[in-house]
């Protein structure tokens, strides 16, 4: 049977869809730049408020300030209640980065390259606690730290925030570790290298982009948490989350300073998304957050 | 069917080239006819998967057009131009059946659901996939997924032409030749255009009728299989066609010919002029493995060289000589007489073929 | 991978299940031990056995919660989920527009929980608030501090505002992940948007997408900061969620043992929803 092909109409008769094309493309821009407004529009509102005085707040609605002003930042630079909680925040967020990744880095590698008795299991139950609602720790963790003489201390907070973030940074690292053959490691040893050795010259190298992500996600999960933070510390080591619900003054809250102290607590977010922005996209991408 | 016009074409990927080192293509005139089977040859960064996409319409060429039965289709794209193609790694849709992906292409046509039931039918006959219409597709072999991707280019009736980008490479190797020939038998069938690219010269030579072998961002040479064996047109033809590939030996003039240390070569008139009026220095002379003269003993016109090494192919051998510090390759049939440590080779006239700056110089006799 | 089978790998191991059982374990112990027993002080307690656990659950104020809570969960999941994927589908594939979105539509994932609920609990206000005074503007009766409407519609636009960005990255590397060849081809075989959205961007972020539905249920039902700073779980009780009522009783109130028993049920279901998790995941990795 030899069919014969009826000759065609070369250009067809589909309208050159050209002028669709670029409309989907607007489309697509006009979606996407409307979202990021409604993303961005209660942040502006927030700044704008930070350099407002309490009175114009409080007087009446204006979209920028008549009176910009400096002086709720001025209070919170200036006035050590405020900017320790900066400082408690910022060092028991990176202990708890700390801690995570070194706990977690054998872990993951453990993972990654062995079977052992249980590991299943084992991992199954780190994921768990991932999930576990911190609520349900609140008392006994008051209790157990309390009971360690840790209360009040940094310490305190990493290690309980630790709970949540070590599981998440085991999952990442063992999903990036997976990724470099097993050969670099024999490889390594032929060549002479003692494990240590190979593990910090070698092969923590090659999964930078995935100690770049657990850093992050650890660093994302510790800075915004606040009832854990708040249960295990008093005084020492309060943090700027903790300062900031409670601020009621006798004249009604601050609001001004209240909204400089939330503008502030953004800052850091910033500038980590921007130092880890190239490797978050492949953490992401490996679809384990 | 369409006849596909290359006009004046060429391609930068640099936004502001300089040199023909920033060129993907460089300027070629070239002309697909209508309905022909055609092998884009080359090795892997010659530029044939850049030419393949200027065809189809997935890359617009920064210069020059593209023609299809005389109008410029530049800026249409591969759906516009009714190309179908074939990519080199399986592109099925996961969620759907066999059937429902042959049948994807027509349905988004809004073709009538018994039409489109005949032709599915028709097409997986062909393809040898009738017994799997209502699998899902991810559970295919690999071979099997690729089927059902030509099958979707071949279930359109207004196709203008089929590409194919190195389709065979994640099939196993013992399917690839049933494959080769089940694409040759399509092709005598229906007589749609097809372009097939490859790096591989043997797939090249079995599917089509004519090879455009392509070289630094050029087609080098357009023609039958036999064409590019027999007459070389580059040097680069000469080694990339044929296994072993052509020998060549630099060369310089000479008297009545050209010389290589100190042995010299004849030539025939026509060529020595045409030698005696162009300048260049860039001179060789290549002929074939298989058509170098050996022989045991020494006769007239006959060069002394010694044997390196013999390879026993079974029906054939290869030996390795050595010649005034070249080295050439010569193939012998099995029932030939094997030399031991010294031959004699010798050149044949007719197909001893010169070459300046690395092109081929052809005699008026010829 | 080809794993090697040694058991001296429990050697790494070691430190992070040394750190989670401190960190876990011990505490889970305490809960367990306290939700069976009645505490009247340091040295009076009273093995109670399972009579906790019954009264919790027939506690009218645990269960109106736990409706509460289930309804937010829903309502967030239908919101966020197909909303995510459309801001996916409408973000740059490359360049500088690209990582601009990405950073962008990443910062109301770091603020920390209680700042997000400030700024919506200013935003909404009528008088300093741009959202709430807005609305009253062009005539819209709001407040959400008294109308327990209000107060829903703005817990949950509060947290779509947080936590689709969470979705839509994981849909957008997900996307990513796609060929080329793929949207070539359905190019040539002239499929309509919808049907590359139906038949090869959806299917290839099933996977991505599991783990989105899950991560959401789960944080969402665990969910405490935002709307108690936001609504302070009012008014009345209408906005409070499981967490609050939950730690309403633990501290506010000190009713350890029934608060034990409690959180050993909220842990539990977010347990069955783990285990859920994880075997589509592994089903999920076996079929590829």
């Amino acid at each position: 049977m030899t069919a014969r092909m009826k000759k065609p109409s070369v250009l067809g008769t589909y309208s050159t869809s050209k002028k669709s094309k670029i409309d989907t493309k607007t489309k697509k821009k006009i979606g996407i730049s409307a979202y990021i407004f409604f993303v961005l529009l209660p942040i502006y509102w927030l700044l704008n408020m930070s350099f407002k005085s309490n009175e114009e707040i409080l007087g009446g609605l204006t979209f920028w300030p008549s009176n910009f002003t400096f002086d709720n930042y001025a209070v919170i630079f200036t006035d050590p209640t405020w900017y320790m909680g900066y400082v408690n925040s910022m060092i028991y967020v990176s202990m708890n980065m700390i801690i995570t990744l070194l706990v977690a880095l054998p872990a993951a590698y453990a993972f990654s390259r062995y079977k052992f008795t249980g590991d299943k299991h084992l991992f199954f139950w780190l994921l768990t606690n991932r999930m576990a609602p911190p609520a349900v720790f609140l008392l006994p963790f008051f209790q157990l730290y309390s009971s360690v003489g840790l209360f009040d201390t940094h310490l305190a907070v990493a290690l309980a925030h630790c709970l949540f973030s070590v599981p998440l940074a085991v999952w990442i690292l063992e999903g990036f570790m997976s990724g470099v053959p097993r050969e670099i490691d024999e490889t390594a040893y032929i060549d002479g290298y003692s494990f240590h050795k190979f593990f910090v010259k070698i092969f923590l190298p090659m999964i930078g982009s995935g100690i770049g992500v657990t850093a992050f996600f650890s660093f994302m999960f510790s800075w915004v948490e606040l009832l854990l933070a708040r249960t295990l510390t008093s005084v020492e080591a309060k943090p700027i989350a903790a300062i900031m619900t409670r601020t009621v003054g006798a004249s009604g809250i601050d609001w001004g300073v209240l909204a400089a102290a939330g503008v502030l607590t953004i800052i850091p977010g910033l500038l980590v998304i921007w130092f880890v922005r190239n490797h978050v996209a492949k953490g992401f991408a490996l679809g384990r957050v | 069917m369409a006849e596909i016009h290359l006009k004046t074409l060429a391609h930068s990927y640099s936004a502001q080239p300089n040199s023909p080192a920033d060129y993907a293509i460089r300027e070629m005139d070239h002309v697909w006819d209508q309905g022909g089977a055609y092998a884009l040859l080359g090795p892997s960064g010659c530029g044939k998967s850049t030419l393949l996409n200027i065809i189809s319409g997935l890359l617009s060429p920064s210069e020059g057009d593209v023609l299809f039965d005389g109008q410029r289709v530049n800026d249409l794209t591969p759906a516009e131009r009714n190309i179908a193609q074939v990519f080199q790694f399986p592109v099925i849709y996961d969620s759907m059946t066999v059937f429902d992906n042959l049948a994807f292409p027509l349905r988004n046509m809004k073709m009538q659901e018994s039409k489109v039931q005949k032709k599915v039918l028709e097409i997986a006959e062909i393809l040898e996939l009738q017994d799997l219409l209502q699998n899902k597709a991810k559970n295919l072999t690999a071979d099997e997924k690729q089927k059902v991707s030509m099958g979707r280019g071949l279930v359109r009736d207004d196709v203008s032409a089929i590409l194919f980008d190195e389709p065979l490479t994640v099939i196993d190797p013992h399917l690839k030749w049933k494959l080769r020939r089940k694409l040759k038998q399509i092709h005598e069938q229906f007589n749609i255009t097809m372009v097939y690219v490859t790096h591989d010269q043997l797939e090249a030579a079995t599917f089509a009728d004519k090879i455009a072998l392509m070289y630094g961002g050029q087609i080098v040479q357009f023609g039958t299989p036999r064409e590019l064996f027999e007459k070389p047109n580059h040097t680069f033809v000469g080694y990339f066609i044929g296994s072993p590939g052509m020998n060549f030996i630099e060369v310089s003039r000479s008297d009545g010919g050209v010389e290589f240390d100190g042995l010299t070569a004849p030539l025939d008139a026509d060529l020595l002029d045409f030698l005696a009026q162009i300048p260049s220095n860039n001179l060789k002379i290549g002929i074939r493995p298989e058509f170098v003269h050996v022989s045991v003993e020494s006769i007239t016109g006959s060069y002394e060289c010694d044997v390196t090494h013999i390879e026993d192919l079974g029906t054939y051998k290869i030996l390795t000589l050595e010649l005034a510090g070249n080295v050439l390759k010569a193939r012998l049939d099995e029932d030939q007489q094997v030399p031991n440590n010294k031959a004699y080779v010798s050149f044949p006239k007719q197909w001893l073929k010169l070459y300046v700056d690395e092109y081929l110089v052809e005699g008026d006799s010829k | 991978m080809n794993k090697v089978e040694n058991n001296k790998a429990w050697w790494l191991v070691l430190p992070v299940v040394l750190l989670v059982a401190f960190s876990a374990v011990v505490p889970l112990m305490t809960v367990v031990n306290y939700s069976v027993q009645d505490i009247f002080d340091v040295n009076t307690a009273y093995f109670v056995g399972a009579e906790w656990y019954r009264e919790i659950l027939q506690d009218p104020r645990l269960q109106d919660s736990l409706m509460r809570q289930f309804i937010f969960s829903f309502f967030v999941l239908l919101i966020e989920i197909p909303l995510g994927i459309a801001v996916a589908l409408m973000m740059p594939t490359k360049g500088r527009g690209a990582s601009l979105c990405l950073i962008l539509l990443a910062i109301p994932l770091l603020i920390p929980l209680n700042v997000v609920g400030t700024i919506w609990q200013v935003f909404g206000r009528t008088d300093i608030g741009l959202f709430g005074w807005a609305l009253t503007s062009i005539g819209v009766d709001y407040n959400y501090a008294s109308n327990p409407i209000d107060a829903w519609f703005t817990v949950l636009l509060m947290d779509v505002w947080h936590w689709t960005s969470l979705v839509a990255l994981l849909c957008y590397s997900g996307l990513r992940a796609i060929p080329d060849a793929y949207y070539q081809a359905a190019s040539i075989d002239r499929a309509s948007g919808w049907a590359i959205f139906r038949y090869i961007q959806l299917p290839k972020l099933q996977s991505v997408l599991v783990i989105g539905v899950l991560l959401r249920f789960m944080d969402s039902f665990m969910i405490y900061t935002e709307p108690f700073v936001l609504t302070g779980g009012g008014p009345g009780n209408s906005t409070t969620f499981l967490s609050q009522t939950l730690t309403q009783m633990a501290i506010g109130q000190f009713d350890v043992g029934p608060a034990a028993a409690f959180s050993l049920i909220y842990f539990l279901i977010v347990l069955l929803v783990s285990w859920l998790f994880f075997t589509t995941i592994s089903h999920l990795d076996k079929a590829k």
